[in-house]
């Protein structure tokens, strides 16, 4: 891992996985304002300080972690991508829908939106390249494939990712108490509905 | 106390002090993008530092107060006239039942601050008024017909009127280097700091961007996302820089070659369509 400098209010933690990241995130959340990307972590504040404190932490090995949130989301498999993806895959409709559910998904980082987790470690075969053009409008609720992730999108916006179907579930009501549904750790299993 | 909005020009919007803290969720800061003039704003009216106020865009609002209320105008400059009687900015004003607020588009800088003694009383959004373009929180932007309730103010203390803020030709505002400059050419990081850069008219509250040499790539990998700054110097994929505003996406999957001072953020508000930005290297 190599702390970088992020101009005079942050420093980036630049690690070689998201494992690793994970395991910086896990230590150093509390400790300071902490956000985790697909192999960085950025912590906000004075950079000597911040450096300083990364040389008296250890990161939290992969497996010690205590047990993480499960969260099941249902889904209706009737996205407008699912045909393509079945093609980019070679896969059939249904052994995409299987490949999606049989995997339990991990939640990465957030970002793009609230509320909109970039899920990792699914079913390798289920990688698919984005959209080569974006739609304008994805409906809230669709969950959608793009490189190594899966994700939901929490409301209404445009987006590139493959659609293969959608969830009446809330991603992100910001009355509640916390407002995400998927936070950064959490496992989340889909179940076709 | 209330304020009818007649015209709110091309895009005026509630800000405060915005969210911190929130990254973790997928949420921007958001807030004024001119931190300083809000807080003058607001200290000219006896409120609380992030009370919430108007952000102007490019002036157009026209205000007519439904009560007599105390107001400030600061940030960009430009004409405010009430009842159409010049008024100078950076100083309590009144404004009495009836009459009627105008800014105009401003001759220097971008984004005027509107405050009221009190502050706008606007529904918060996990604490705050702000509007995040990006992610679609907070109040929507002001609308013509629209009612602004206010709280209840606390007499302005007598000030001395605010100074202008330094009007030049360029901004030049200081940058710390990475945490991407190693995935450009040295050439692309020496063009970054020597050459002018000139702002592009679709700039906007995500971001600034910028017009000008193409920073070339020493490395043609996808960079996995990663978390961005209100300041970070993203470089897209045409080689052209973007200085991430205060609705900034929180993390983004282009290299960031530099980050702006935080504290020299705030210039970029002002911006203007065709001025020039020169970044120098943190002294």
């Amino acid at each position: 891992m190599n702390v970088r400098p992020c101009g005079d209010r942050a420093v980036v933690l630049d690690c070689t996985s998201l494992e690793e990241a994970q395991g910086w995130f896990a230590a150093l959340h509390g400790q300071a304002e902490v956000v985790l990307g697909a192999r960085t972590v950025l912590l906000r504040g004075e950079p000597s300080a911040l450096r300083a404190l990364v040389e008296r932490t250890t990161p939290v090995a992969p497996g010690s972690r205590p047990d993480a949130t499960v969260v099941e989301i249902p889904v209706a498999y009737d996205g407008p991508d699912l045909d393509d993806v079945a093609r980019l895959t070679g896969l059939g409709t249904d052994e995409v829908v299987t490949a999606h559910t049989a995997t339990p998904w991990t939640v990465a980082f957030g970002g793009f939106a609230p509320g909109f987790a970039y899920l990792v470690g699914g079913d390798p075969r289920l990688a698919v390249p984005r959209r080569s053009s974006p739609r304008t409008s994805v409906p809230a609720g669709s969950v959608g494939l793009a490189g190594e992730f899966s994700g939901v999108y929490p409301r209404s916006s445009p987006g590139g990712w493959q659609l293969i179907g959608r969830t009446p579930v809330t991603m992100w009501d910001s009355g509640r108490p916390e407002p995400a549904l998927l936070t950064a750790g959490a496992t989340v299993r889909f179940v076709a509905a | 106390m209330t304020l009818l909005v007649e015209r709110p020009g091309p895009l005026s919007l509630v800000q405060d002090r915005g969210r911190p803290g929130l990254g973790h969720l997928g949420v921007s800061a958001s807030g004024a993008f001119d931190r300083g003039a809000l807080r003058q704003a607001n200290a000219l009216l006896g409120n609380d530092d992030g009370a919430a106020a108007i952000e102007v865009v490019a002036g157009g609002l026209v205000l007519r107060a439904a009560a007599p209320h105390v107001v400030a105008v600061t940030g960009a400059a430009g004409p405010v006239t009430i009842d159409g009687r010049q008024v100078p900015a950076g100083r309590a004003l009144r404004l009495d039942t009836g009459q009627r607020l105008a800014v105009d588009p401003p001759t220097w800088g971008l984004r005027t601050y509107v405050g009221v003694s009190g502050g706008l009383a606007v529904a918060a959004e996990l604490g705050s008024a702000s509007t995040d373009t990006l992610a679609g929180l907070g109040p929507a932007p002001l609308r013509a017909g629209e009612t602004l309730r206010t709280g209840v103010g606390r007499p302005p203390p007598h000030l001395e009127d605010v100074p202008a803020l330094a009007r030049t030709g360029e901004i030049t505002v200081d940058v710390v280097l990475g945490p991407r400059d190693d995935w450009f050419v040295p050439a692309a990081v020496r063009r970054l700091l020597d050459d002018p850069w000139q702002v592009s008219p679709v700039s906007d509250r995500v971001g600034v961007r910028l017009t000008g040499g193409v920073l070339r790539r020493a490395r043609d990998a996808e960079l996995p996302s990663e978390p961005c700054l209100r300041g970070s110097v993203q470089v897209a994929a045409d080689g052209l820089p973007i200085v991430f505003g205060p609705d900034h996406p929180v993390t983004g999957g282009y290299p960031v070659i530099a980050v702006v001072l935080d504290a020299h953020t705030d210039r970029l508000a002002q911006a203007r369509p065709g001025q020039v930005v020169r970044f120098r290297r943190r002294p």
